[in-house]
Protein backbone atom coordinates (compact mmCIF):
# COMPACT_ATOMS: atom_id res chain seq x y z
CA UNK A 1 0.00 0.00 0.00
CA UNK A 2 1.15 3.64 -0.79
CA UNK A 3 0.59 6.50 1.07
CA UNK A 4 1.14 10.17 0.08
CA UNK A 5 1.59 12.44 2.81
CA UNK A 6 0.94 16.47 1.89
CA UNK A 7 3.02 18.39 3.07
CA UNK A 8 1.95 22.71 3.05
CA UNK A 9 4.32 25.22 4.66
CA UNK A 10 3.88 25.07 7.91
CA UNK A 11 3.06 21.33 8.26
CA UNK A 12 5.06 19.72 11.09
CA UNK A 13 3.58 16.07 11.49
CA UNK A 14 4.58 14.75 7.78
CA UNK A 15 7.63 13.50 9.38
CA UNK A 16 5.84 11.27 11.98
CA UNK A 17 3.64 10.02 9.39
CA UNK A 18 6.14 8.99 7.62
CA UNK A 19 7.92 7.39 9.90
CA UNK A 20 4.99 5.30 11.12
CA UNK A 21 4.31 3.88 7.18
CA UNK A 22 7.78 3.78 6.37
CA UNK A 23 9.29 2.31 9.50
CA UNK A 24 6.73 0.95 11.42
CA UNK A 25 4.63 -0.27 8.93
CA UNK A 26 6.83 -0.90 6.30
CA UNK A 27 4.46 0.39 3.54
CA UNK A 28 5.56 2.59 0.62
CA UNK A 29 5.47 5.94 0.88
CA UNK A 30 5.98 9.38 -1.32
CA UNK A 31 5.99 12.84 0.30
CA UNK A 32 3.10 15.22 -2.03
CA UNK A 33 4.05 18.81 -2.14
CA UNK A 34 1.57 21.15 -1.84
CA UNK A 35 2.52 22.69 -5.47
CA UNK A 36 2.43 19.62 -7.13
CA UNK A 37 -0.90 18.33 -8.80
CA UNK A 38 0.48 14.73 -9.06
CA UNK A 39 -0.42 12.22 -6.63
CA UNK A 40 1.72 9.80 -7.74
CA UNK A 41 -0.71 6.97 -7.39
CA UNK A 42 -1.07 6.63 -3.92
CA UNK A 43 -3.55 4.71 -2.00
CA UNK A 44 -4.43 7.03 0.40
CA UNK A 45 -3.72 10.69 0.88
CA UNK A 46 -2.65 12.00 4.47
CA UNK A 47 -3.32 15.72 5.39
CA UNK A 48 -1.35 15.60 8.41
CA UNK A 49 -0.76 18.30 11.40
CA UNK A 50 0.55 21.21 11.43
CA UNK A 51 -0.04 24.97 11.36
CA UNK A 52 -0.58 25.31 7.35
CA UNK A 53 -0.14 28.95 5.81
CA UNK A 54 0.53 29.91 9.46
CA UNK A 55 -3.21 29.24 10.46
CA UNK A 56 -3.37 32.98 8.39
CA UNK A 57 -7.41 33.74 8.60
CA UNK A 58 -8.42 30.34 9.68
CA UNK A 59 -7.19 27.29 10.34
CA UNK A 60 -6.92 25.45 7.02
CA UNK A 61 -9.02 28.16 4.94
CA UNK A 62 -5.10 28.87 2.47
CA UNK A 63 -3.84 25.25 2.51
CA UNK A 64 -7.29 24.43 0.64
CA UNK A 65 -6.45 26.73 -2.50
CA UNK A 66 -3.03 24.66 -2.78
CA UNK A 67 -2.88 22.94 -6.04
CA UNK A 68 -2.59 19.60 -4.51
CA UNK A 69 -6.11 19.87 -2.80
CA UNK A 70 -7.95 19.99 -6.30
CA UNK A 71 -6.45 16.74 -7.08
CA UNK A 72 -6.99 15.26 -3.62
CA UNK A 73 -10.49 16.49 -4.10
CA UNK A 74 -10.46 14.52 -7.42
CA UNK A 75 -9.19 11.49 -5.67
CA UNK A 76 -11.87 11.64 -2.71
CA UNK A 77 -14.48 12.22 -4.92
CA UNK A 78 -13.57 9.20 -6.91
CA UNK A 79 -13.63 7.23 -3.60
CA UNK A 80 -10.13 7.42 -2.74
CA UNK A 81 -8.68 7.88 0.84
CA UNK A 82 -8.26 11.16 2.31
CA UNK A 83 -7.46 10.97 5.87
CA UNK A 84 -6.68 14.03 7.84
CA UNK A 85 -5.58 14.29 11.31
CA UNK A 86 -5.68 17.42 13.23
CA UNK A 87 -5.04 20.43 10.79
CA UNK A 88 -5.76 18.57 7.70
CA UNK A 89 -9.11 18.11 9.79
CA UNK A 90 -9.21 21.69 9.72
CA UNK A 91 -8.59 21.20 5.54
CA UNK A 92 -10.55 18.49 4.94
CA UNK A 93 -13.87 21.07 6.28
CA UNK A 94 -12.53 24.28 4.92
CA UNK A 95 -12.80 22.62 1.57
CA UNK A 96 -15.86 21.32 2.02
CA UNK A 97 -14.89 17.48 1.87
CA UNK A 98 -16.36 17.29 5.03
CA UNK A 99 -19.31 19.18 6.85
CA UNK A 100 -19.18 21.76 9.68
CA UNK A 101 -15.93 24.24 10.87
CA UNK A 102 -13.29 23.27 13.91
CA UNK A 103 -13.46 26.66 16.39
CA UNK A 104 -11.32 27.59 19.08
CA UNK A 105 -11.54 25.04 21.84
CA UNK A 106 -13.80 25.80 24.71
CA UNK A 107 -11.04 26.40 27.22
CA UNK A 108 -9.43 29.10 24.63
CA UNK A 109 -5.97 27.00 26.03
CA UNK A 110 -4.24 24.94 23.59
CA UNK A 111 -4.06 21.55 24.92
CA UNK A 112 -1.31 18.91 24.38
CA UNK A 113 -2.46 15.52 26.52
CA UNK A 114 -4.15 12.29 25.83
CA UNK A 115 -7.21 11.77 25.26
CA UNK A 116 -9.98 8.63 25.40
CA UNK A 117 -11.88 8.25 22.62
CA UNK A 118 -14.74 5.86 21.51
CA UNK A 119 -14.67 4.31 18.82
CA UNK A 120 -18.75 4.81 17.17
CA UNK A 121 -17.96 3.53 13.46
CA UNK A 122 -16.27 0.83 13.26
CA UNK A 123 -17.48 -0.07 9.39
CA UNK A 124 -14.82 2.13 7.90
CA UNK A 125 -11.76 1.23 5.90
CA UNK A 126 -9.93 2.87 8.73
CA UNK A 127 -11.81 1.39 11.84
CA UNK A 128 -12.51 -2.49 11.02
CA UNK A 129 -9.86 -3.30 13.19
CA UNK A 130 -11.67 -1.51 16.33
CA UNK A 131 -14.94 -2.90 18.16
CA UNK A 132 -17.96 -0.39 18.65
CA UNK A 133 -17.67 1.48 21.53
CA UNK A 134 -14.24 0.52 22.11
CA UNK A 135 -11.94 2.91 24.17
CA UNK A 136 -9.04 3.73 22.77
CA UNK A 137 -6.48 6.51 24.26
CA UNK A 138 -4.31 9.10 21.52
CA UNK A 139 -2.69 12.25 21.91
CA UNK A 140 -4.33 15.53 20.69
CA UNK A 141 -2.15 19.01 20.25
CA UNK A 142 -4.62 21.73 18.99
CA UNK A 143 -5.96 24.89 19.88
CA UNK A 144 -9.21 25.01 17.42
CA UNK A 145 -10.52 21.19 17.75
CA UNK A 146 -14.05 22.46 18.89
CA UNK A 147 -16.25 20.95 16.00
CA UNK A 148 -19.11 22.84 15.43
CA UNK A 149 -21.84 22.17 12.86
CA UNK A 150 -25.48 23.60 11.85
CA UNK A 151 -28.10 21.37 13.37
CA UNK A 152 -29.60 19.39 10.33
CA UNK A 153 -25.15 19.11 9.97
CA UNK A 154 -25.14 17.40 12.92
CA UNK A 155 -28.78 14.97 12.97
CA UNK A 156 -27.27 13.64 9.58
CA UNK A 157 -24.14 13.08 11.13
CA UNK A 158 -25.62 10.84 13.88
CA UNK A 159 -28.14 9.50 12.08
CA UNK A 160 -25.92 8.07 9.46
CA UNK A 161 -23.24 7.09 11.58
CA UNK A 162 -20.85 9.25 10.53
CA UNK A 163 -19.49 10.39 13.82
CA UNK A 164 -16.36 7.97 14.10
CA UNK A 165 -14.61 9.11 17.36
CA UNK A 166 -15.93 10.75 20.56
CA UNK A 167 -14.03 12.36 23.43
CA UNK A 168 -15.04 10.45 26.33
CA UNK A 169 -14.13 8.92 30.11
CA UNK A 170 -11.89 5.66 30.00
CA UNK A 171 -14.89 3.80 30.51
CA UNK A 172 -16.28 5.03 27.26
CA UNK A 173 -18.76 8.01 28.74
CA UNK A 174 -19.01 10.67 26.55
CA UNK A 175 -19.25 13.06 29.75
CA UNK A 176 -18.54 17.19 29.24
CA UNK A 177 -15.50 16.85 31.58
CA UNK A 178 -14.05 14.51 29.16
CA UNK A 179 -14.65 16.78 26.26
CA UNK A 180 -10.73 18.66 25.51
CA UNK A 181 -12.30 21.44 23.40
CA UNK A 182 -16.10 21.93 23.59
CA UNK A 183 -16.92 19.66 20.20
CA UNK A 184 -20.65 19.22 19.90
CA UNK A 185 -21.29 15.87 21.12
CA UNK A 186 -17.76 15.05 21.79
CA UNK A 187 -16.88 14.65 18.26
CA UNK A 188 -13.01 13.42 17.60
CA UNK A 189 -13.39 12.65 14.09
CA UNK A 190 -15.82 12.58 11.69
CA UNK A 191 -16.54 10.32 7.85
CA UNK A 192 -17.84 11.72 5.10
CA UNK A 193 -21.57 10.14 3.74
CA UNK A 194 -19.34 7.67 1.78
CA UNK A 195 -16.79 6.90 4.52
CA UNK A 196 -13.60 7.05 2.64
CA UNK A 197 -12.49 10.84 3.98
CA UNK A 198 -11.68 10.73 7.32
CA UNK A 199 -10.75 13.64 9.76
CA UNK A 200 -10.44 13.34 13.25
CA UNK A 201 -8.26 15.85 15.60
CA UNK A 202 -6.92 12.93 17.27
CA UNK A 203 -2.47 12.30 16.18
CA UNK A 204 -3.02 8.61 15.70
CA UNK A 205 0.81 9.02 14.12
CA UNK A 206 2.14 9.76 17.23
CA UNK A 207 1.07 6.83 19.56
CA UNK A 208 2.19 3.82 16.91
CA UNK A 209 5.26 2.21 18.98
CA UNK A 210 5.13 1.54 22.83
CA UNK A 211 8.37 4.00 23.32
CA UNK A 212 6.12 6.61 22.70
CA UNK A 213 3.53 5.38 25.56
CA UNK A 214 0.89 3.85 23.60
CA UNK A 215 0.11 2.08 20.38
CA UNK A 216 -3.48 2.49 19.81
CA UNK A 217 -3.12 4.19 16.80
CA UNK A 218 -2.08 1.53 15.31
CA UNK A 219 -5.56 0.00 14.84
CA UNK A 220 -6.19 2.78 12.39
CA UNK A 221 -3.13 2.08 10.48
CA UNK A 222 -3.31 -1.67 10.56
CA UNK A 223 -7.24 -1.11 9.76
CA UNK A 224 -6.34 0.63 6.50
CA UNK A 225 -3.70 -1.31 5.23
CA UNK A 226 -6.13 -4.40 5.65
CA UNK A 227 -8.56 -2.87 3.97
CA UNK A 228 -6.21 -1.90 0.80
CA UNK A 229 -6.67 -4.95 -0.10
CA UNK A 230 -9.86 -5.51 -0.08
CA UNK A 231 -11.48 -1.73 -1.72
CA UNK A 232 -11.08 -0.98 -5.21
CA UNK A 233 -10.07 2.62 -5.33
CA UNK A 234 -12.01 4.22 -8.71
CA UNK B 1 -11.83 51.42 -3.66
CA UNK B 2 -11.44 49.84 -0.56
CA UNK B 3 -13.81 47.35 0.76
CA UNK B 4 -14.32 47.43 4.78
CA UNK B 5 -15.21 43.49 5.99
CA UNK B 6 -16.31 42.64 9.16
CA UNK B 7 -16.70 38.94 9.98
CA UNK B 8 -18.32 37.52 12.86
CA UNK B 9 -19.42 34.45 14.43
CA UNK B 10 -23.22 33.47 13.67
CA UNK B 11 -25.04 34.13 16.22
CA UNK B 12 -25.67 30.44 17.15
CA UNK B 13 -22.31 29.76 17.16
CA UNK B 14 -20.27 29.60 20.48
CA UNK B 15 -17.66 32.17 20.87
CA UNK B 16 -15.16 31.39 23.16
CA UNK B 17 -13.09 34.39 22.66
CA UNK B 18 -16.35 36.59 23.03
CA UNK B 19 -17.37 34.73 26.46
CA UNK B 20 -14.00 35.22 27.77
CA UNK B 21 -13.26 39.06 26.77
CA UNK B 22 -16.78 39.45 28.28
CA UNK B 23 -16.14 38.13 31.54
CA UNK B 24 -12.87 40.21 31.61
CA UNK B 25 -15.05 43.40 30.95
CA UNK B 26 -17.00 42.39 33.90
CA UNK B 27 -14.70 41.94 35.95
CA UNK B 28 -12.66 45.38 35.22
CA UNK B 29 -16.61 46.89 36.87
CA UNK B 30 -18.06 46.87 33.40
CA UNK B 31 -21.10 45.63 34.89
CA UNK B 32 -23.22 46.77 31.60
CA UNK B 33 -21.72 44.51 29.60
CA UNK B 34 -24.04 41.51 28.20
CA UNK B 35 -22.90 40.01 25.27
CA UNK B 36 -18.61 40.24 23.76
CA UNK B 37 -18.52 38.55 20.21
CA UNK B 38 -15.02 38.59 18.53
CA UNK B 39 -14.76 39.05 14.71
CA UNK B 40 -12.38 39.88 12.19
CA UNK B 41 -11.90 43.16 10.85
CA UNK B 42 -10.03 43.13 6.73
CA UNK B 43 -9.90 45.71 4.15
CA UNK B 44 -9.64 44.98 0.73
CA UNK B 45 -8.08 47.33 -1.70
CA UNK B 46 -9.69 47.05 -5.34
CA UNK B 47 -8.31 48.04 -8.61
CA UNK B 48 -10.79 50.07 -10.52
CA UNK B 49 -14.45 49.15 -10.65
CA UNK B 50 -17.67 50.17 -10.58
CA UNK B 51 -19.40 50.65 -7.48
CA UNK B 52 -22.00 47.36 -8.16
CA UNK B 53 -19.12 45.46 -9.63
CA UNK B 54 -17.30 46.06 -6.43
CA UNK B 55 -20.22 45.29 -4.37
CA UNK B 56 -20.43 41.91 -6.46
CA UNK B 57 -16.91 41.12 -6.15
CA UNK B 58 -16.14 41.61 -2.54
CA UNK B 59 -19.56 39.40 -1.77
CA UNK B 60 -17.40 36.93 -3.36
CA UNK B 61 -14.65 37.02 -1.97
CA UNK B 62 -16.76 36.75 1.60
CA UNK B 63 -18.60 33.86 0.65
CA UNK B 64 -15.23 32.37 -0.86
CA UNK B 65 -12.53 33.25 1.96
CA UNK B 66 -12.75 35.72 3.81
CA UNK B 67 -15.48 34.20 5.87
CA UNK B 68 -16.32 30.57 6.85
CA UNK B 69 -20.05 30.51 5.96
CA UNK B 70 -20.70 27.34 8.23
CA UNK B 71 -19.60 29.29 11.53
CA UNK B 72 -19.54 33.15 10.51
CA UNK B 73 -21.85 35.93 8.81
CA UNK B 74 -20.23 39.07 7.16
CA UNK B 75 -20.98 42.69 6.71
CA UNK B 76 -18.99 45.01 4.59
CA UNK B 77 -19.29 48.66 2.99
CA UNK B 78 -17.54 50.21 0.13
CA UNK B 79 -15.06 53.52 0.48
CA UNK B 80 -14.08 55.89 -2.55
CA UNK B 81 -10.81 55.13 -3.80
CA UNK B 82 -9.07 58.54 -2.09
CA UNK B 83 -9.63 57.08 1.15
CA UNK B 84 -6.68 56.00 3.00
CA UNK B 85 -7.39 52.22 4.24
CA UNK B 86 -8.03 52.61 8.00
CA UNK B 87 -8.33 56.58 7.80
CA UNK B 88 -12.12 55.75 9.19
CA UNK B 89 -13.52 53.79 11.88
CA UNK B 90 -14.83 50.57 10.95
CA UNK B 91 -18.64 50.76 12.81
CA UNK B 92 -19.46 54.15 11.72
CA UNK B 93 -22.37 54.47 11.63
CA UNK B 94 -22.49 57.08 9.06
CA UNK B 95 -20.15 55.28 6.74
CA UNK B 96 -22.12 51.89 6.80
CA UNK B 97 -23.56 52.07 3.14
CA UNK B 98 -27.27 52.58 4.24
CA UNK B 99 -27.02 48.62 5.60
CA UNK B 100 -28.66 47.78 8.69
CA UNK B 101 -26.06 49.21 11.85
CA UNK B 102 -24.07 46.64 13.00
CA UNK B 103 -25.28 44.35 15.51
Amino acid sequence: MKFGVVVFPGTWSDRDWGHVIQDVLGADLVYLWHKDRELHGVDCVILPGGFSYGDYLRTGAIARFSPVMDSVAEFAAAGGLVWGSCNGFQILCEAGLLPGALIRNRCLEFRCQWAHVRCDQPRTPYTWRLEREQVIKLPIAHGEGNYVADPETMRRLERDGQIVFRYCDPSGEPTSEANPNGSMNNIAGIVNSTGNVLGMMPHPERCAEAELGGIDGLALFRSLLQAASSITLR
Amino acid sequence: MIARVIVVPKPVVNDPQGATVRQGLQALGFAEVVDVRVGKYIEVTLDSLSGDEARNRVEKMCSQLLANRVIEDFRFDLLPPDAEPGSRPALNRQGWGGKEEPA
